[in-house]
């Protein structure tokens, strides 16, 4: 099976401070990823290599090379293309200060797509499979900025999946949100799992078991471990940091 | 029972005396404003009428009305905003847009902060300098205009920056994360929500450009000069014009035996058509907010 994403030696420092220290791992295609790990340790930084928006940050510097198909995204010309095939889902929800229907048809429409039909059926869809359908179907006009947070949370989602991603990336995705809407979020993602990867980057380490196929353990800009969810849950993961962090002895 | 502490009073006195306290400071800023409103307003009684504004000075500017230099500052007011607010407004969006922190963007901060402080007797020699004998254009109504325009184009780029701060950098990030360009990032999110900011920025500077004397008064702005009554086309922007601040001054120390009232109805004028301009920008700012969208 080819890898969705490798990753191989990837280094990134801000200015002189390192983020992340030669990290490689490959993503599988279809799988759940998920990546824990205390604070500062690097997990953000990685998925903002992923989707290049780590160039808006003047001072950082990458070394090393992300494959996305086999193809070194470095290489790629049309960036704007690229962040396309990621769906980015950011710890606090972003209601753009546009309707509800102009927020999912942002992408679409900065991809070129002008057809009414066409956007009226990516915005039903995503709305949908974000979970957010049922409760702002008949006011799609409204301001997305006037959603609750838990609502805009499944918006910001909605929005990732309008320019359907071949990888949806979400960092820490719950922070903001209850935990019942969490669930129900949980859910959606099992089920987007048949369509795309999927990169969950979570400090609920439950979270990270209940979801993730596979767990990648970071600290401090060093990849710990990287296993199934199973063994580095399990009571005996090769690294004893990862046991301690796991099971909140760490430190 | 509950029952007050000492130092709960003390707390209690203090927070009235520290509200009285800024309540005087902001009533002696406005007691100003309206002494000044009123008294102009009394004194020149006896001149104000449509016909004042709408007819020229005559009899060596001793009577008559204000209809030359009443144009002319709308002509200087005009043309220099249509010269600096696209280019202010435009170079403000490169500065915080685009521009990455290089020698290139801390130079042209400094420029703008330092060029917001020179006096505008010296944008008046500039302008002597650069337009009137330089570029040619003489003492007209385009040197005076490209003058104020250079003086009020470092606080518009100033004020539009600080509008387009005021945008969330979150929205930019969710944009970008989207696959949009900067340039649709600013089309569709940044400038509709600071086009309220950016325009009060702009039309606050009116009121600089249609009160400054100096910048004018040596490029394009001359004593007296007689026009077609009630034709808004009367000047011609290569030709000289008069000014209402000029005119106030030339009237108020240069001539004797002004009629009673005159100069009083020339500052109502002036001080007038800019609150009106400046309650307009408000009015503005109040219907944009209404669509303020988060």
């Amino acid at each position: 099976m080819e890898n969705k994403i490798e990753i191989s030696d990837l280094r990134v420092h801000y200015g002189d401070t390192p983020a992340l220290n030669g990290i490689s791992f490959d993503v599988h295609p279809n799988e759940i990823l998920s990546i824990i790990g205390p604070a500062q340790s690097g997990k953000t930084t990685f998925l903002k290599v992923i989707n290049r928006t780590l160039e808006f940050t003047p001072e950082a510097t990458v070394e090393g090379s992300v494959k996305l198909d086999g193809v070194d995204i470095r290489t790629i010309g049309d960036v704007y293309g690229l962040r396309r095939r990621i769906g980015m889902v950011l710890p606090l929800p972003v209601g753009l200060p546009l309707s509800i229907y102009d927020n999912v048809a942002f992408a679409p429409r900065a991809a070129g797509l002008r057809t009414k039909s066409e956007l009226d059926e990516i915005v039903e869809r995503c709305l949908q499979q974000a979970a957010l359908w049922d409760e702002v179907k008949d006011r799609l006009d409204t301001l997305g900025t006037k959603l609750s947070g838990g609502q805009q949370q499944r918006l910001t989602i909605a929005r990732a999946l309008s320019h359907q991603p071949e990888v949806l990336c979400l960092d820490e995705f719950s922070i903001a949100i209850d935990p019942v809407t969490t669930m129900r979020i949980e859910e959606v993602l099992k089920t987007l799992q048949k369509e795309m990867t999927i990169l969950l980057v979570t400090n609920l380490v439950q979270q990270a078991k209940r979801l993730a196929n596979r767990t990648a353990f970071f600290l401090n800009g060093d990849l710990i471990e990287i296993d199934t969810t199973d063994v580095i849950f399990s009571d005996n993961p090769a690294n004893q940091a990862t046991y301690d962090y796991v099971n909140g002895t760490f430190g | 029972m509950f029952t007050e502490t000492e130092i709960g009073r003390q707390k209690r006195r203090i927070e009235n005396v520290m509200r009285i306290f800024f309540l005087v400071m902001t009533s002696l800023m406005i007691i100003p404003l309206l002494l000044i409103i009123g008294y102009l307003l009394y004194k020149a009684r006896p001149v104000l009428s449509l016909e004042f504004l709408f007819t020229n000075p005559k009899d060596n500017m001793r009577a008559g009305g204000l209809w030359a230099p009443f144009l002319g500052t709308i002509y200087l007011v005009v043309v220099s905003l249509l010269v600096s607010a696209p280019i202010g407004v435009f170079a403000a969006v490169y500065l915080s847009e685009y521009a990455r922190e290089s020698w290139f963007t801390r130079i042209t901060n400094l420029a703008v902060v330092n060029l917001a402080g020179v006096p505008s007797i010296v944008h008046a020699l500039f302008g002597v300098g650069a337009f009137v004998l330089f570029a040619g254009l003489g003492e007209s109504i385009l040197a005076a205009s490209l003058t104020l325009a250079i003086m009020t184009l470092p606080v518009i780029i100033a004020s539009t920056t600080e509008a387009l701060k005021a945008v969330p950098m979150s929205f930019r990030e969710a944009c970008w994360n989207l696959g949009a360009t900067r340039w649709q990032t600013i089309r569709r999110i940044v400038i509709p929500n600071s086009i309220s900011g950016i325009l009060t920025g702009v039309i606050l500077q009116v009121s600089r450009a249609a009160g400054e004397t100096a910048p004018i008064m040596f490029t394009g702005a001359v004593f007296y000069k007689a026009i077609a009554e009630g034709n808004l086309f009367a000047y011609n922007i290569t030709e000289q014009c008069m000014a209402l601040s000029l005119h106030l001054f030339t009237i108020s120390t240069q001539v004797p035996d002004v009629t009673e009232g005159i100069p009083y109805g020339t500052a109502i004028v002036l001080v007038g058509s800019v609150l009106l301009v400046n309650a307009a920008s408000i009015v503005l700012r109040v219907y944009l907010r209404t669509r303020k969208k988060w």
